[in-house]
């Protein structure tokens, strides 16, 4: 039973329960207390021990009834019912016909004992060979739905399928009906194994299917991804967000003593006739995250802004101070749709207003500096997100230069990769001057780290 | 054997508490049951007033032993919950000792020889007689055992759930002066918290984490059943009815067991047989604590007193 355990720490591992050695040492200690004679009370036990928070209870609780279920699904199959049924009806006639035979026993000498085993329909005897041959087989290894096979395979020779074969053949000369019997028996067999298999599956394999989804949604392109995973990448950008603030929220306690006050150290000191006794120090000065987001809603950059105002206006414990500008022919504030509406709404309304339009970075340009120059300040970190293709018109490098003069820093992060810059009507070469960093941002990874390399500049 | 025990036993705290007027469900007397078995904190969380205090209460009148609380708040420190000298006896003792000392050092001709005849009386005024012990360190010093109660750790900072950690898991803690302290008799130690902020993960992997949410029916019922004995069935079916409607909407503060208990008090002192608009509507800023969420309830009193009495009929 602690190997079942063990495993079960597995699953719950895969459901996204972390489960420490400490963790699960406790709840050995909790289920040696309670037993498992009562299946309510051990659930308690374990969600008690493992669970630490609500939403792990709940993934917790699912793992559980799936996990312990295990055998149950093999014992109210229909058709193995009815041919359980059936063979015993087969069995009830056999006994009468030959009364010599059966009084040795149904199953006749000289089988092997998976034979014997299935021919006597003992089925809690089945599950339990099921289970031990799944762990010699080691299940709980299984990662990909293509093991499958593999698996099934090798649990059903654990249980001695070559042996069964050899009485198959010589049971088809000696005693066909036996033989029928066995084969049926057989294919049963196969089934349940299948099914232990698949749960094995759905239990221990999740946590790496998960990792591998992930990893690759990562390193997507943001900008074609599938409409289907739109929600996904959502969750994930809401997890980089998590994991952003996590870094970054509390004040890392650092060093803030810069030079020494002369001036201060001196009026201190005056007592005693100007002789340093006690210093004075300037204090570094910090300042608090702004962030002033433009970004190109037109066409193929569109859904990399999408997923960038997402991941900016989730930092709200970070960088508290956010204004959002969105244009393609013009520019427009956005900041205030994104705080009050859903990311899907809001997106859905920017789009409406001034999405979908050939993207004209130099009007754009000049709306900003029309209304929202005084957005900046010297903290301000700017960022755009564009792919600085202007359609041929004047892309008015010199606004972004005003730009750049009175703001802290420029970041202009490009969903194309470096070799297409420059060519067709990318004006990126002609921004890139003004710009104190230039770096490509096209998947969430690449996106996490360039918000979190620009937040790390305030810290 | 010790399966058929364990679930007994589970009985037995669960009707232990009952008798001390507190209802608990199946789980939160297995997490009490098992914290005494393993020796291990246990950690509450759950909105306000579903009775996380009061679970410490009943554990403690079922068993008989003292209860000791620590109220958390921000900027508890280890002077106000651990233990503390007691300076002003300590300079009190010197001057009276005055004398004494110059007896004991009249000896000495030089400072080093009188220093060295202090050292041999050791740290006369660092012992035990001069520690101001405060509630985590009484809780370890009760001969009897007794329940500790860490009440809202979650207000606290940071820094007090590392100073908490070694209490936990080893039921002692480490005075520099004179060394560690173990617990005589490991409390029972529960601590709760409303989930304000996210508490560490060292925290919570010493603790069992049990969640309290709002009870179901049924049990509410028995928890007013026990808590105000002179309601009468039908007003207490019809009111927890309604207020499991309430807990339906938006609201800011939804109205928990504490409210139920206080709502059934005030029915009674009103001598109200039945609800209906009209007494609920006067009395509904004993369930909500909010103008806001008053407005909002106010309206649909009318409909939700109509399914509680249907819910009570086919119930």
């Amino acid at each position: 039973m602690r190997e079942n355990l063990h495993r079960f720490f597995r699953a719950a591992r895969g459901a996204g329960v972390h489960v420490s050695p400490a963790e699960s040492i406790d709840a050995m200690r909790a289920v040696k207390q309670v037993g498992f004679s009562d299946r309510a009370i051990l659930r308690d036990a374990l969600l008690l021990t493992l669970a630490k928070s609500q939403d792990e209870k709940l993934a917790l609780g699912d793992c559980f009834d799936l996990f312990f279920s295990q055998p149950e699904p093999r014992q109210d199959q229909p058709e193995a019912d009815n041919d359980d049924d059936a063979s015993q009806d087969a069995d009830q006639s056999a006994s009468s016909g030959s009364a010599g035979e059966a009084g040795e026993g149904q199953p006749p000498e000289g089988l092997g004992p998976l034979a014997q085993m299935l021919l006597s329909q003992d089925r809690t005897a089945i599950a339990a060979a099921i289970a031990s041959a799944s762990g010699s087989a080691s299940l709980s290894d299984i990662r990909y739905s293509t093991q499958r096979g593999i698996f099934s395979s090798r649990i059903l020779d654990a249980m001695g399928l070559q042996r069964l074969r050899d009485d198959l053949d010589a049971l088809t000369a000696t005693n066909p009906s036996l033989a029928e019997r066995l084969r049926g028996a057989l294919d049963a067999l196969r089934e349940a194994v299948r099914d232990t298999v698949s749960q094995g599956l759905a239990l221990y394999a999740r946590e790496e299917a998960e990792n591998l989804r992930n990893e690759i949604l990562r390193n997507a392109p943001l900008a074609r991804i599938e409409r289907r995973q739109v929600a996904e990448m959502r969750v994930l950008i809401r997890q980089i967000a998590r994991r952003l603030r996590e870094r970054y929220s509390k004040p890392r306690k650092r060093q803030r003593r810069g030079h020494l006050d002369v001036r201060r150290t001196l009026r201190r000191n005056a007592a005693w006739g100007g002789v340093p006794f006690l210093t004075a120090w300037k204090r570094k000065h910090r300042d608090r995250p702004k962030i002033v987001a433009i970004c190109d809603v037109s066409g193929s950059v569109a859904q990399v802004s999408d997923f960038f105002l997402l991941l900016i206006h989730s930092l709200h414990e970070v960088v508290d101070d956010v204004h959002s500008f969105a244009f393609s022919s013009h520019l427009i504030e956005v900041s205030e749709i994104l705080e009050k509406k859903s990311p899907e709404e809001a997106m859905a309304d920017i789009m409406s207003k001034v999405g979908f339009g050939s993207s004209d970075y130099g009007s754009s340009l000049v709306d900003f500096e029309k209304e929202f120059m005084s957005t900046l300040t010297p903290q301000t970190t700017v960022i755009v997100l564009g792919d600085a293709r202007s359609n041929n018109l004047d892309p008015r490098a010199d606004i972004l230069r005003r730009i750049s003069e009175r703001s802290k820093r420029v970041v202009w992060l490009n969903p194309e990769g470096r070799l297409a810059w420059g060519f067709g009507d990318s004006e990126m070469p002609r921004y890139a001057t003004f710009c104190s960093v230039v770096r490509q941002c096209a998947t969430a990874q690449q996106l996490e780290r360039a918000v979190s390399d620009i937040v790390a500049t305030y810290q | 054997m010790a399966e058929q025990k364990a679930s007994t036993s589970i009985e037995a705290v669960e009707s232990g508490l009952a008798a001390q007027g507190y209802i608990a469900s199946r789980q939160i007397a297995t997490a009490v049951y098992l914290s005494q078995q393993i020796e291990k904190p246990i950690l509450v969380e759950g909105p306000a007033g579903v009775g996380k205090t009061e679970l410490a209460k009943a554990i403690a009148a079922w068993r008989g032993m003292k209860m000791i609380r620590l109220q958390c708040y921000e900027g508890l420190d280890e002077a106000k919950a651990l233990y503390e000298w007691k300076y002003a006896k300590q300079l009190l003792y010197t001057q009276i000792l005055k004398d004494k000392l110059g007896e004991v050092l009249g000896g000495a001709q030089t400072l080093h020889a009188a220093l060295a005849q202090l050292h041999d009386f050791g740290d006369v005024f660092f012992s035990k007689e001069f520690v101001e012990p405060r509630p985590l360190l009484q809780a370890l010093e009760q001969p009897g055992g007794c329940v500790l109660l860490i009440d809202e750790i979650d207000k606290s900072d940071a820094e007090f759930e590392s100073l908490l950690l070694e209490i936990l898991s080893d039921f002692q803690v480490t005075i520099p002066e004179l060394g560690t302290v173990s617990a005589i008799t490991p409390p029972t130690v529960i601590l709760t918290s409303n989930s304000e902020r996210d508490l560490g993960d060292a925290l919570k992997r010493r603790c069992l984490h049990l969640h309290i949410g709002f009870p179901e029916q049924r049990l509410e019922e028995r928890i007013v059943e026990s808590r105000v004995p002179g309601i009468s069935q039908a007003l207490r079916r019809q009111m927890v009815g309604f207020i499991h409607e309430i807990r339906s909407l938006d609201l800011k503060k939804l109205p928990s067991v504490s409210e139920t208990i206080d709502w059934a008090r005030v029915l009674v002192l009103l001598q109200a047989t039945e609800l209906d608009t009209e007494i609920v509507k006067d009395t509904l800023n004993v369930l909500l604590k909010y103008e806001a969420d008053i407005e909002a309830a106010t309206p649909q009193v009318t409909t939700f007193i109509a399914k509680a009495a249907r819910s009570n009929v086919f119930g």
